[in-house]
């Protein structure tokens, strides 16, 4: 994916959770690696697996009971190794997560300055009153107006832009190398969405930081990311350098992700193509290919070969877990890019219709 | 740009809701100003979007036109009929013309009800259907009709994935065969590849019925791809109104320009396009700025415009725009989305 040496590199990652119903197969085996100053964008709809990731990588899954197998390599010491003291040094420090819903991921009854004072004397030994006069400088620096004011108030005295604002200021208290976001602004409207990106980057830039950003939003990551991973039922099945990804996607669902959003440029006649069925219970996973009951172009053998993913040949960055065959699968999406249906272009590259049709159920 | 043959008509139209302070005697310190006099036309079998931030007041308009809410002030006319002060058995006439599907397929639907009684529910409260059979093989129509097994008649919700549930709303909504439907933000609960099931399922509705909608959504994409027409709502007013082409293709209100700026592209290509980002939140509608609303955070706001309050009015490119100084031919093609067509 990137540079010599990255910052953080995850190895055959493996989340599984014990329940009553079975065991959750949340994350399956998952590689991928950020280097320095770059941007990851991990893309995938609910259940995939992608907030899993980042709660094991900075160790909060390990009190859920979780089975943890595989290897989160940061800075070259394995996080999976780590006892729980060695990893508190490094959450919220060196590694720093914002969350989706900053109503809820701050203490209403504690005022924002104190919350961030907290953070900040959590791992530095500073005075009180030093640490105060940092949380001012803090909200001032992720664009909180008169920061002086704003450390007394309470969550609910704030917007939700200022409680994101508010969140990110206690995640980069401490410099963190890494910046993990989990839907960072999927709660927000999109002015102030615009507003929150921007400041992002523009901390990234300033700190030499790198972000995990975590999304179901295909434009956020076409904004923010360098590179991305989509993922599905607990696997990546694609990853490629944003541009690369955007500009040929190998992988169905990824086709059908782009093709189901309507896009602002569009016109009102484009027929949205959506991905028939839903995404599988991570419990009881389809056999072979995840995706083949709800993949237009599943083959007899495709529900019975487990497919890797495996580098797309002539683009060794870009990687596909995919059954069909490379050069079939550039046609399907130049049939697929020029407007046609899934029919249409398994039709124009002789390909046949699945045995079972996907997902009948539903359209 | 008022329609020729308008199903509803919208003038003047005003909700206030009273901030009180005190237990028991209770005196009224202010309002919130949700919808401050917003006129606008859906005419018969086309599909007007109302997009705007949060408070801006588009579902609050919403409900009123469904009469869910009493007006403060203004007339709203449904089918030409004055329908702003019905009470009753009129009122209640009034209801099987107009449905409304939720934003939350989770908390929409009575979870201890099966899905067929949840459909069926409509036929009840207006008394039609009454015999058991003929109610039963109605659901089971409309349940086909929106791609339900309509085999599922005796599931509950918790059965059914968030798509599906989308779906039963949509039944119960087409029920009674209304002639307008208003949806609220039907989607936005709902992951990717789901959402096109929802909004084709709703464009295949309305062309086969001929449904006429009011269609609120948050996300710009969405709404230009399923409405004829696009009102922006910023505050409690109407900022812009317009054919979905000339509004995105020549927005004339900064304040449309920044919103459709603000939208993140899945299109690294287009990413780098100019982003005009609006510093700020919304004001609060309990205290909104005088003269233009949007004068605080404008950036081409001047003094002018916090002296007087800009009429929407016809900017020559198809949309009816509330701007002294709407946006230029230069800045319009900053923003970028215009389609290639």
């Amino acid at each position: 994916m990137s540079a010599a040496e990255p910052l953080l590199r995850v190895e055959d990652l493996r989340v599984e959770f014990a329940t009553e119903d079975g065991v959750v197969h949340a994350v399956d085996g998952i590689t991928y690696e950020v280097a320095r100053g770059r941007t990851l964008g991990i893309v995938g709809e609910s259940g995939s697996g992608k907030t899993v990731t980042a709660m094991t990588t900075l160790g909060l899954t390990r009190m859920q009971g979780a089975q943890i197998s595989g290897r989160i390599f940061f800075e070259g010491k394995d996080l999976v190794a780590l006892s729980d003291g060695e990893l508190r040094t490094i959450r919220g420090n060196e590694i720093a997560m914002i969350f989706q819903d900053p109503l809820s991921s701050l203490h209403p009854l504690f005022r924002v300055g104190d919350q961030l004072v907290e953070a900040i004397r959590a791992h530095r030994d500073v005075s009180k009153a030093a640490a105060r006069e940092r949380a001012i400088e803090l909200l001032g620096l992720v664009g909180i107006p008169d920061p002086a004011r704003r450390v007394r108030e309470y969550p609910h005295e704030i917007s939700g832009g200022m409680r994101q604002r508010a969140m990110i200021g206690m995640a980069l208290a401490n410099e963190p190398k890494l910046l993990i976001a989990d839907e960072p602004t999927t709660a927000l409207d999109v002015t102030v969405q615009a507003q929150i990106l921007e400041l992002l980057e523009r901390l990234q830039r300033e700190l030499d930081m790198a972000i995990v950003i975590i999304t179901h939003d295909l434009g956020v990551v076409a904004e923010m990311a360098d590179d991305i991973a989509v993922m599905y039922a607990g696997r990546i099945v694609e990853s490629a350098s944003a541009k690369v990804l955007f500009g040929g996607p190998e992988h169905p669902y990824t086709w059908g992700l782009l093709r189901s959003i309507p896009r602002l440029t569009g016109s009102r006649e484009e027929q949205l193509v959506p991905i028939p069925g839903t995404p599988p219970s991570l419990i009881s996973r389809p056999s072979g290919c995840h995706f083949h009951p709800r993949c237009p172009y599943a083959q007899p053998d495709h529900s019975r070969i487990d497919p890797q993913l495996e580098p797309v040949p002539g683009e060794p960055s870009h990687h596909a877990a995919c059954l069909l065959d490379a050069s079939l699968r550039a046609r399907l999406w130049a049939e697929l890019h020029g407007g046609a249906t899934p029919e249409e272009a398994r039709a124009s590259v002789g390909l046949p219709a699945p045995e079972t049709p996907p997902a009948e159920a539903l359209r | 740009m008022s329609a020729v043959d308008p199903l509803v008509q919208v003038r003047g139209l005003v909700k206030h809701f009273p901030i009180r302070r005190g237990v028991l005697i209770q005196r009224k310190i202010g309002a919130v100003q949700a919808v401050d006099g917003v006129d606008f036309d859906v005419g018969r079998g086309e599909t007007l979007g109302l997009v705007g931030e949060t408070g801006c007041g588009k579902s609050t308009t919403a409900r009123l036109v469904m009469r869910l809410l009493e007006p403060t002030s203004g007339e709203i006319r449904f089918d030409g009929e004055d329908i702003t002060h019905l009470r009753g058995a009129r009122l209640k006439a009034l209801r099987r013309e107009m449905q409304m599907i939720f934003q939350d397929p989770y908390s929409s639907l009575n979870p201890r009800k099966t899905v067929g009684s949840a459909i069926a529910e409509p036929f009840a409260i207006h008394h039609m259907l009454e015999g058991r059979h003929e109610r039963r093989r109605a659901v089971q129509e409309l349940m086909e009709t929106v791609g339900l097994n309509p085999e599922h008649y005796n599931r509950y919700p918790h059965e059914f994935s968030g798509g599906q549930r989308q779906r039963v709303g949509v039944a119960r909504a087409l029920a009674l065969k209304p002639k307008l439907l208003i949806a609220d933000e039907p989607v936005s609960a709902l992951d990717v590849s789901i959402q096109a099931q929802v909004l084709n399922l709703l464009r295949e509705m309305q062309r086969e019925l001929g449904l006429t909608m009011i269609f609120i959504a948050h996300d710009l994409s969405v709404v230009r791809h399923m409405c004829d027409r696009v009102a922006v709502m910023y505050l409690g007013r109407i900022v812009e109104i317009g054919s979905g082409d000339a509004l995105y293709g020549s927005p004339r209100h900064p304040y449309t320009g920044a919103l459709l700026s603000a939208v993140p592209v899945a299109d690294p290509s287009l990413a780098h396009r100019a982003r005009t980002t609006l510093s700020g939140d919304v004001p609060s509608p309990a205290n909104p700025p005088g003269a233009c609303r949007f004068h605080t955070r404008c950036p081409k706001a001047q003094e002018l415009c916090s002296l007087e309050d800009p009429p929407l009015e016809d900017k020559a490119t198809g949309t009816l725009a509330a701007c002294h100084f709407p946006l230029t031919e230069e800045e319009i093609a900053r923003i970028g989305v215009r389609s290639a067509a």
